[in-house]
């Protein structure tokens, strides 16, 4: 038996060597969105953010699951409430040679809130924070009250030199200021046709296996995929569900998947008595019934998960019962997936009141989340079935979240029962609790995303306590206590959390990411 | 001519203007682009910050005094997506979509046309049976379709070119383009196969109806009689006459070539501007959308022009002033 084994080994090692040698070490990649500029700063948006990996360490790193490891600086600890202090990396090199150190941290800071014709910029995370240089390898982060989250936020901001904090968008996206410490160089971009990055191999951590990385957009599905069987590229992002079996069963192909950070759920009006697309049987007014948590509870009992992962996610998805998958920081572990049960569904909604169910509309994107409009269907079945008579409409993202969000003639979230996702881009709980399950809060900036306006004093004062929590272990206890409140009084449905697809061909695969992020250092042969 | 040319771009002015009226408030109607580009992490300020700075908050007529009075000096408005200027961002697309509408025309012409004299000659022979039968084909399967059958055909199952994107440009005469070099003629093959399927179904029909109702002719019985070989009576004579309409209506194609390149750019993963628009549309770009579809009317408007021209030349009983009325 060893000998065979090893016999399989020398064998996959040999094919291993071939396939090395013929590829010299270059890999292309289709991507399925691509960023919408190479400066760093410019638009907080996920393939952005992931293209900048490549190019800028951020001062903490976050790993495959959004874990804070040591980046540019190899120490962050608070030294008292208001300040926090960054112990800076020494002997790392800009891709042009200039040294790193403090003065580059300091301007970047400056520079990221700041950025001119910026869509969405990173003055979210930097808001109410001054940085101080101590000396070369310190420096200071200082805020008015105690602020537990300096870590998270401070990993999502690339690091750029000096000279990159007076250049503009223009020159990152010529490549002249394209000038950072990460593992790969900038070589050339051609918007809407490929970015080419080119290793770093002075890099101070461990240097990359692919000399070169070819990044295409393929943005249509079906052709990414036929470009993976042609061969033009070597993997994919962003494998459509249904090609998930076909791609299975094809030995020339390597599948990698994992679990995102993005939880899908469903929102309901909780704050207005007569809610625009909740009706009576027949069409008439009624009292809006999801203001009542029994009502807010069958419909959750009503929802078989396992059928919408089974059925609508083909099986590439898991059934989720609070915010953020096991493993994320701030997870309760007392939560459960809730159990389908459409009987004891009917009999909550009897007690309340509402033995012959209502009407009710499902509103949703259609062009945002894998598979989301067949989602909102199964919802709407699965909700009739119990008497809720159920209606679904979808849009497209560009029109649904504006009337989502804004869309009644006061200003008003204008739907009444809506499927959303929410990707936790901190990677770890306060980021949706404070986000989708906070009172809205306009001048706190608490809320932002709470559509279903659910209002609940105890879970708010949880969520503020741990939010001033410098003590990660106590945070961590008020962050599960939260969540534990806010699916106890059904402040939304979730229902699952999306899977990832990444394809390749055979040989390499991909270390899949919470984040949702295409890494070319996450490509490994195997 | 002079007079006629310079009305015409008056006119064409005129177009454009009511244009960018009726497509200026109807994509600014639609939907709200804020929420596309924030990140979630955005608190309320935030959000509101983006809508100040992208205009959003003024009335839509103050919106529109503005952007005429930017386009009136060739600013076309900031996209919101790229922060650079529209103009500029089609521009930069604009010569991937051209080598390919080039290249897709260029194909049409010389696969449709020699089909088409070919079936108009012998109209009883099998093979024009056959060009007639593929060319409803060509007309009516769904151009994505299509599209994905060439990949999976060419790119997948024979491999003989690549399924996606543009090759290496290769420079010639100051012109940059993929055209000039072998691997972006492998690259333009199936997308301008693709986008000309349509046109070569065009070309074939238009073709031969033109040869079938020319042959029967008395200019033709006359050159017969007068004893001239086949060969010169179809490739002067009726070759001529029947490129009147050919040509008008390709030139006319040509406009729709570019206009609609958009599903064989996204399926293809072609970098030009119809690929720029449908992102601009999912993404509500409207600054990219509004200035894109005012350069497509401009466009039509120049190509049914130059048409006119060409067809005054080939047929010197237009004459160019009289119609312009």
């Amino acid at each position: 038996m060893r000998k065979l084994t090893t016999a399989t080994a020398v064998a996959f090692g040999i094919l291993a060597m071939g396939a090395g040698a013929a590829s010299a070490e270059k890999l292309t990649i289709g991507l399925a969105s691509e960023p919408t500029s190479l400066d760093p700063h410019f638009h907080n948006l996920g393939p952005n953010n992931a293209m900048s990996v490549h190019i800028f360490d951020r001062l903490i790193a976050q790993d495959e699951k959004q874990r804070l490891s040591p980046g540019l600086a190899v120490s962050w600890q608070p030294i008292d409430d208001l300040t926090w202090e960054f112990k800076l990396r020494e002997g790392v090199k800009f891709h042009d040679g200039s040294d790193f150190n403090a003065d580059d941290v300091v301007c970047t800071m400056a520079r990221a809130p700041v950025v001119p014709n910026s869509p969405s910029g990173y003055g979210t995370y930097l808001k109410g924070k001054e940085v101080i240089k101590i000396d070369d390898y310190t420096v200071h982060f200082k805020t008015a009250a105690p602020y537990p989250l300096m870590g998270n936020d401070i990993s999502t901001i690339p690091v750029i030199s000096e000279q990159g904090c007076n250049s503009t968008t223009e020159d990152f996206n010529a490549g002249t200021a394209a000038i950072g410490t990460g593992p790969f160089k900038f070589q050339s971009y051609k918007p809407g046709e490929s970015i080419v990055l080119t290793r770093n191999d002075d890099y101070w951590g461990e240097n990359a296996i692919w000399s070169e990385v070819e990044f295409r957009p393929i943005t249509s599905g079906p052709s990414r995929v036929a470009s993976l069987l042609a061969g033009d590229v070597d993997m994919i992002s962003g494998v459509p569900t249904t090609d998930i079996t076909t791609l299975k069963g094809n030995d020339a192909i390597q599948l990698s998947q994992g679990v995102s950070n993005r939880v899908i759920y469903l929102h309901m009006d909780q704050f207005r008595e007569n809610s625009p697309f909740v009706k009576a049987n027949g069409g008439g007014d009624i009292k809006n019934p999801l203001m009542d948590v029994r009502v807010r509870k069958a419909i959750s009992m009503a929802i078989s998960r396992d059928a919408i992962v089974d059925r609508v996610m083909e099986g590439v998805a898991i059934p989720a019962g609070q915010l953020l998958p096991e493993g994320f920081f701030g997870v309760s572990d007392k939560l459960d997936v809730v159990a389908y049960d459409p009987d004891g569904a009917k009999a909550l909604l009897a007690e309340a009141g509402y033995p012959d169910g209502f009407e009710l509309t499902i509103h949703g994107p259609n062009d945002r989340y894998i598979n989301d409009a067949k989602i909102a269907e199964a919802v709407a079945q699965m909700l009739t079935r119990i008497g809720i008579k159920t209606a679904v409409e979808t849009m497209p993202r560009s029109v649904y979240f504006g009337r989502a969000s804004k869309g009644s003639p006061d200003g008003l979230p204008e739907f009444s029962f809506i499927l959303v996702g929410w990707g936790a881009g901190s990677g770890e709980a306060s980021s949706p609790l404070k986000s989708l399950i906070h009172t809205y809060d306009k001048d706190a900036g608490f809320g932002s995303s709470n559509r279903g306006r659910h209002s609940d004093p105890d879970t708010d004062a949880l969520i503020e306590m741990a939010l001033s929590t410098v003590d990660d272990a106590k945070r961590q206890d008020l962050l599960a206590q939260a969540t534990e409140q806010a699916i106890e009084n059904v402040a939304i449905i979730p229902t699952h959390f999306q899977v990832n697809t990444w394809a390749a061909k055979k040989g390499l695969s991909y270390i899949a990411r919470t984040d949702e992020y295409t890494l070319a250092t996450g490509v490994v042969k195997e | 001519m002079t007079v006629f040319i310079i009305r015409r771009l008056l006119q064409a002015l005129l177009v454009v203007f009511m244009m960018s009226v009726i497509v200026f408030f109807g994509v600014n109607i639609v939907g709200d682009p804020v929420y596309m580009l924030v990140s979630p992490d955005a608190d309320q300020a935030d959000i509101e910050a983006a809508i100040s700075r992208l205009g959003l908050d003024r009335p839509i007529w103050e919106q529109y005094g503005l952007f005429l009075k930017g386009a009136a000096q060739g600013d076309l408005g900031n996209s919101f997506i790229f922060g650079e200027p529209a103009l500029k961002l089609i521009l930069h697309h604009m010569p991937a979509t051209m080598e390919l509408a080039f290249s897709a025309l260029f194909l049409a012409i010389v696969i449709g046309i020699p089909l088409g004299l070919y079936a108009g000659l012998y109209p009883d022979s099998r093979l024009s049976k056959g060009i007639m039968a593929a060319s409803i084909f060509g007309f009516s399967l769904p151009t994505f379709w299509v599209g994905l059958m060439l990949i999976m055909l060419f790119a997948v199952e024979l491999q003989w070119v690549p399924a996606t994107g543009r090759g290496d440009l290769g420079s010639f005469l100051g012109i940059q383009s993929s055209i000039f070099t072998l691997d972006g003629l492998s690259h333009i093959f199936l997308p301008a196969l693709n986008l000309a399927l349509l046109k070569i179904s065009l070309a074939i029909r238009l073709t031969r109806a033109g040869v079938r109702e020319a042959m029967g002719l008395d200019y033709v019985k006359y050159a017969r009689a007068k004893g001239l070989s086949t060969r010169r009576i179809i490739f002067v004579h009726v070759m001529k006459n029947i490129m009147i309409p050919v040509v008008t209506v390709m030139g006319l194609e040509f406009g729709s070539l570019i206009g609609f390149s958009v599903v064989t750019e996204t399926i293809f993963a072609w970098p030009g501007m119809g690929k720029l628009l449908i992102d601009a549309i999912l993404q509500l770009d409207r600054p990219v959308v509004v200035a894109y579809l005012m350069i497509i009317v401009l466009f039509f408007v120049l190509i049914n022009l130059i048409v006119d021209i060409l067809y005054s030349i080939l047929d010197p009983r237009v004459r160019l002033q009289d119609q312009g009325a």
